[in-house]
């Protein structure tokens, strides 16, 4: 069932189109995430969404009934959609308790006894309560941010960046402990945010904008294994595309022949291959058939090294990959490269 | 190659870089010292009154009279402050109003008028005003701008994100208004009421003018009718004790919260509150604010130049006055903004308790009113006949009651110059010294000039201290202006009263400046 659907919205500033015409259907209890650099309207959409921006122009449907187009909208306070922003936002004049029981209507031992649910739910010690918000760490003030906006009972939450203001570590457990709590609640989840591997991680539907347009909708595997073109290819991980001419599900490449994952096209085409399509050996002990080249560049980072090739078919093209440092390679080494799976051939 | 440690001890900076330190530290604690005098004079007073006569003098029913007259003035005047400069800031800092940049710098102007300016003002419009009903009115419109900045400042900080989130969470915008914007006001709401409220405690024309007794004008009532009575000094007893009272209340209510806002990044700009229908009749706010703290002294000022024509610009006095005025406000804003340099060096880059102590005592003694400062230099420099009614004794009192308005503005432009400049100067090769002065001397300089500026804008306008310590034959513009409505020529008195605004308007606008600036626009 669509809980969320946006169609053709449009929000500008001055000459700058934020949101282009974008249309998208959101699934009850389902997570979307939303990703693109910055400055590509994604932000302005999650604020379209929560209410603190009006469209220019398009429509904006909850559960079928509108709530925002470009003549009258919903004010934010009575959508009942909740929002975690990027720093968290805690009132810093209230305490952790005062914080999360900021939206709940009734006082008595209903309103103690809902605080104290959310701060297990949210894994948070209930010793906690009557701290300040500046004496929390970040991933802690982030938790009480989400306590406060699950306080309502939302069916909708939007999540502004909230994990990119952790460090890294933490910033993957939280996420974790986010979605898990999300997902118990049955809430459905918008998340933005400019980490394309958080998008990938988190979301059934991840929604790729570019532009304030949206370039590519689709599950993580679709629009990673299969993007629309080249640009979302390169943005949502390390990409290697390659001029080819098609016959019969093979490309004819510079890396030699590879197989396709369109059977039916043929002609030139451009197609993508991965790093992790890659292996990449070095060259003797190998077959005569395998494609070789030569490593004109490494940096050896630990666990993985940054590799340049020059393939010997083509010396002006060169393949720049990251690779498990598995083989102890080095600068100007003799390598050969093997492809493994289909290329994806862009539309 | 030379090695290092041939060309230079390694243990030669060390003993001398904290030389310098503890005579900085030295100097800043003498000062202190010096600045506590009049809050040491009241103590000795009241103990060489003896305690009978100070209980007789104390407890009496014309000091209950004062202190009736004084709870009534703040307790009318700041709240209505307040809601004012809060109303006033959010117009101007957070809606579409038309003009709303024009009247922010119009709620700042009020303070180029001096205080017993707006008496007079008023007087001229309506002759029979006086006492409490005429005093609150005048003391709003006189003052309300010392709430208004920081609560605008204030106003600029806010995080939007926490009004967006508290909307999310269901609040309306009124609600959104109570519980969240104004409680992130309150410390602002504080410094302002406090400093309002010294303000109406030391004010001397202003009340005086309309004939509203206060503990000030009592002070000065008897001082000049008896010159150096024990009774005075008994009512400085009580007066000073109403100022610990409110920086006391103040500290206690401040406490000890945080308030800055949380988490990375910049923050929005904040959105703009649409007023919609109210948009036009929203301006009647402003207006008529500025119709009273600026219109009515336009309107007498402008009646008074007009009819008194040419005859009353005597330039020969006025020429006098004018250069008098300028000389002693260059000289004690000079006195007070050196003075202020070594606690303000202090306070950045030494931030320790006792330093934190030490800067206390000067705001302390500030907060003491201008009668108690010139009633302590009085009493004290009236047996030393070299001191008595000098330059220097003046330039002490300013010093006194001046010194925060430079150190904040000192200690602002010092923080803004990272200690990593002096290192890297002192790693070019510069000695401390030299680093210092190169650097963050060079990087101070706007902010001690700002600090003289504002430092000789209260002495400009500063009248009861100048009245009771000038020497002899000086005629400050403040002096002449009071000397000639005390005479009811108020025409004579208007050029002078023109000219300290005209002097002052430009520091009301580097303040305003300043006020934005620190609010990071």
């Amino acid at each position: 069932m669509t809980l969320l659907e946006i169609s053709t919205l449009k929000k500008h500033y001055g000459p700058v189109n934020a949101v282009d015409g974008v249309s998208l259907a959101i699934e009850s209890g389902s997570r979307t995430a939303i990703v693109g650099p910055s400055g590509c309207g994604k932000t302005t959409l999650l604020r379209l969404i929560a209410g603190f921006e009006a469209p220019d122009g398009g429509t904006i449907r909850f559960d079928g009934g509108l709530i925002a187009d470009a003549r009258a909208q919903i004010p934010a306070h009575k959508r009942g959609v909740g929002i975690v922003s990027q720093d968290g936002a805690l009132f810093p004049h209230l305490s952790v308790e005062q914080n999360i029981g900021f939206g709940l209507k009734d006082d008595g031992e209903d309103r103690t006894a809902r605080i104290e649910t959310l701060m297990d739910m949210v894994e948070l010690d209930r010793a906690m309560l009557t701290r300040r918000p500046d004496q929390l760490s970040g991933g802690q003030q982030q938790r009480v941010a989400l306590a406060r906006a699950l306080a309502r009972r939302p069916r909708v939450i939007l999540l502004d960046e909230p994990f990119s203001a952790l460090d890294t570590g933490l910033r993957v457990a939280t996420r974790k402990a986010v979605g898990s709590v999300l997902s118990a609640a049955g809430i459905t989840t918008v998340l933005v945010t400019h980490d394309q591997a958080e998008a990938l991680a988190f979301a059934d539907q991840v929604v790729v904008m570019r532009a304030g347009r949206f370039a590519q909708v689709g599950t993580p595997r679709e629009v990673y294994m299969r993007p629309n073109d080249a640009e979302t290819a390169a943005f949502l991980g390390d990409a290697i595309v390659l001029d080819a001419t098609l016959k019969d599900g093979r490309a004819t490449t510079i890396l030699g022949d590879i197989p396709v994952n369109a059977n039916e096209r043929s002609g030139s085409a451009r197609i993508l291959l991965r790093p992790e399509q890659f292996s990449i050996l070095p060259a003797e002990g190998t077959g005569e058939s395998a494609v070789t080249g030569t490593v004109v560049d490494l940096d050896f980072c630990g666990p993985s090294s940054e590799l340049a090739i020059v393939p010997d078919a083509a010396p002006d093209f060169t393949v720049r990959l990251a690779m498990a440092s598995r083989h102890l390679l080095e600068k100007g080494n003799r390598v050969s490269i093997e492809i493994n799976g289909p290329a994806h051939v862009f539309p | 190659m030379t090695p290092i440690s041939a060309t230079a001890s390694l243990t030669q900076p060390r003993p001398l870089r904290s030389f310098c330190l503890s005579w900085v530290s030295v100097i800043a604690v003498f000062f202190a010292c010096l600045a506590l005098v009049p809050l040491c004079f009241v103590l000795w007073a009241t103990l060489a009154t003896g305690y009978e006569t100070a209980v007789a003098l104390i407890f009496r029913p014309r000091v209950a009279g004062l202190l009736l007259n004084t709870v009534f003035l703040i307790l009318l005047t700041v709240p209505a402050c307040a809601v004012l400069a809060v109303a006033l800031a959010f117009l101007t800092e957070r809606t579409d109003l038309p003009g709303a940049r024009l009247f922010a710098w119009l709620c700042v102007a009020p303070l180029a008028v001096p205080a017993f300016v707006h008496s007079y003002a008023w007087i001229g419009v309506w002759p029979g005003v006086n006492g409490l009903s005429a005093g609150v009115p005048i003391s709003i419109v006189a003052y309300f701008p010392f709430l208004y900045l920081p609560v605008a400042a204030a106003l600029r900080l806010l995080d939007p994100g926490l009004e967006d989130q508290a909307a999310s969470l269901g609040l309306s915008p009124l609600s959104v208004f109570f519980r969240v914007v104004l409680p992130q006001l309150r410390l602002a709401i504080l410094g302002g009421a406090l400093l309002i409220s010294l303000h109406l405690l030391s004010e001397y024309g202003l009340f005086a003018m309309i004939r509203f007794d206060t503990f000030t004008t009592a002070i000065i009532d008897q001082f000049q009718s008896t010159y150096n009575g024990v009774a005075a000094n008994m009512l400085a007893v009580v007066l000073v004790l109403c100022c610990l009272v409110f920086l006391g209340l103040d500290a206690a209510i401040r406490g000890r919260r945080r308030y800055a806002r949380l988490g990375s990044g910049v923050a929005r700009r904040a959105t703009v509150t649409r007023l919609g229908a109210l948009r036009y009749p929203a301006l009647l706010l402003p207006i008529v604010t500025c119709a009273f703290s600026l219109g009515i002294p336009a309107l007498t000022l402008g009646h008074w130049l007009v009819a008194g024509g040419a005859a009353i610009w005597r330039f020969d006095a006025i020429g006098l006055a004018l250069w008098q005025t300028l000389r002693i406000c260059l000289i004690g804003g000079l006195a007070t903004t050196a003075a202020a340099i070594p606690i303000a060096w202090l306070s950045v880059r030494r931030p320790s308790r006792q330093n934190r102590l030490v800067e206390g005592c000067y705001y302390l003694a500030s907060a003491m009113p201008g009668v108690v400062v010139a009633l302590a230099l009085v009493t004290m420099t009236v047996k030393v006949a070299t001191l008595y009614q000098t330059l220097a004794t003046i330039t002490f009192a300013y010093v006194i009651m001046f010194l925060p308005r430079a150190l904040v503005s000192l200690r602002a432009s010092i923080a803004q110059v990272p200690k990593e400049l002096e290192q890297a100067a002192e790693s070019l090769g510069r000695s401390p010294a030299q680093a210092l002065l190169a650097t963050t001397v060079r990087l101070a300089a706007p902010g001690a000039a700002a600090g003289l500026a504002l430092s000789s804008l209260g002495i400009m306008n500063e009248l009861t201290a100048t009245q009771m310590l000038a020497p002899n034959g000086t005629r400050t513009l403040a002096m002449a202006f009071w000397a000639l409505t005390s005479e009811i020529d108020y025409a004579g008195a208007a050029p002078y009263a023109v000219l300290m605004v005209v002097f002052s308007l430009p520091l009301t606008w580097l303040l305003y400046q300043q006020s934005k600036k620190i609010a990071g626009r």
